[in-house]
């Protein structure tokens, strides 16, 4: 066991983890952000995404341990101050962005660290940007629609296809 | 995931003497080690974490090579690398997806030597130095089969040093689910010749190709390696493809490196 400190969603948190202990487990059965999903456990469908320092990573495949003096964003993070959704989290309610809503936070995480990187891409770079990100219900096109609104770029061209 | 204890050195020196400790195995990015642990393919007492050494992370000039830390990050290597090496920076900019680029290494990559994997057919291409705790290798010498490197136990890739290139690019077949390459070819024009490295193809892992070479030596040209044919011997053939279709889609990507390079 080792004692890692971090920030989570701006808290200072304390725990003593396992060296196996992953981000993801310390942050949805340690400190009960469940917010987070584990979807493949294997790298491959994102919807675990949160931000380390300002980027996103994948918490199935991170050790809690190396997060020792992270700041670190989740789901729970991402709201305004008051409570209200942010831009990002309207857009996807706004323009029908999730159904089942499994994948929706990693979607919204990776959507959040594309937008801070390059604040109005194309359709094909947010496409490209969502590789690591799998929806099975959507079939995408909602998701894209709603981080281009999010963006503040017209979306009314773009059909509902 | 079998119990182990991780350790997070600042130094390099720590991380070697670290490493010295029964069943104890370097800790770079995790995006592949990660997933074995999980898979039990990997049994250790104690990971020793790599990330938090900060001689081993960034880019840096060194007498007009680059300079990359081991421990330095794909996305780190796709943003900054283009201004001299744009092949290799593009190179990076493609591995994985997003999540995977900001906590995947260039050391834990080399040292790994998936037989997929792109940065092996870059360090090869350039000719590169690949430095460790204790020496320098020739990516020549480095690269011994599948999995397999020249490192030693407990040997750490500290950096690894690229050679300016006049033009270079690489261009992958991506096998659509993994990402990983199907063929990877990296083509790199010196004043010397061209090397040309491809992966995803060896049953030895990567390897150069030197027919190409001395053609697009001659003449560096997609039509150079036209008459050429890469024998299917030694090629991988799963599920995703035959070693023949591997073989076809190498002249396909040197032909396309070649006349996407820069």
């Amino acid at each position: 066991m080792a004692k890692v400190t971090m920030t989570i969603n701006g808290r200072s948190v304390t725990r003593d983890v396992a060296g196996e202990t992953l981000l993801s487990s310390l942050l949805r059965d340690d400190i009960g952000l469940t917010g987070t999903h584990v979807g493949c456990d294997t790298s491959q469908c994102g919807a675990c995404t949160v931000h380390v320092n300002g980027t996103s990573v994948k918490s199935c495949t991170m050790f809690a341990a190396e997060a020792d003096g992270a700041e670190v964003t989740t789901i729970e993070g991402m709201a305004n101050a008051d409570g209200s959704l942010s831009v990002i989290q309207a857009a996807f309610q706004e323009h029908h962005g999730l159904q089942c809503g499994f994948c929706t936070p990693g979607m919204v995480m990776t959507a959040s660290n594309l937008l801070k990187e390059n604040p109005k891409p194309t359709e094909g770079e947010v496409r490209a940007y969502l590789e690591g990100n799998i929806c099975r219900c959507t079939g995408y096109h909602n998701i894209v629609k709603a981080i281009l609104a999010a963006s503040g770029q017209d979306v009314s061209a773009i059909a509902a296809e | 995931m079998y119990a182990f204890d991780i350790e997070r050195p600042t130094t390099i020196a720590d991380a070697v003497a670290a490493l010295k400790a029964d069943e104890a195995q370097p800790l770079s990015g995790g995006q592949t080690l990660i997933p074995t642990l999980k898979a039990r393919l990997a049994a250790p007492s104690k990971l020793i974490s790599l990330s938090g050494i900060s001689d081993m992370i960034g880019l840096s000039d060194e007498g007009g090579a680059l300079r990359i830390g081991g421990a330095t990050k794909h996305d780190t290597v796709a943003k900054e690398a283009g201004a001299t090496h744009p092949g290799l920076a593009g190179l990076a900019a493609r591995i994985g997806d997003p999540a995977v680029r900001h906590r995947g290494t260039i050391g834990g990559s080399i040292a790994n030597n998936d037989p997929a994997a792109c940065y092996p057919s870059a360090a090869l291409a350039h000719g590169a130095t690949i430095v460790t705790d204790r020496r320098d290798i020739a990516a020549d010498d480095f690269f011994t089969g599948l999995f397999d490197t020249a490192l030693e136990d407990g040997e750490i890739v500290t950096a690894v040093r690229f050679p300016r290139p006049e033009a270079s690019n690489y261009q992958k077949f991506e096998q659509p689910a993994s990402r990983f390459a199907m063929v990877g070819v990296f083509v790199a024009k010196f004043a010397d010749g061209v090397r040309v490295a491809v992966t995803g193809a060896g049953e030895d892992g990567v390897f150069r190709w030197t027919e190409a070479e001395t053609a697009l030596s001659s003449s560096f040209t997609p039509g150079a390696v036209e008459g050429l044919s890469v024998s299917a011997d030694g090629l991988i053939s799963d599920l995703h493809g035959s070693a023949a279709y591997r073989a076809h889609l190498i002249k396909v990507m040197t032909k396309r490196a070649v006349a996407a390079a820069e």
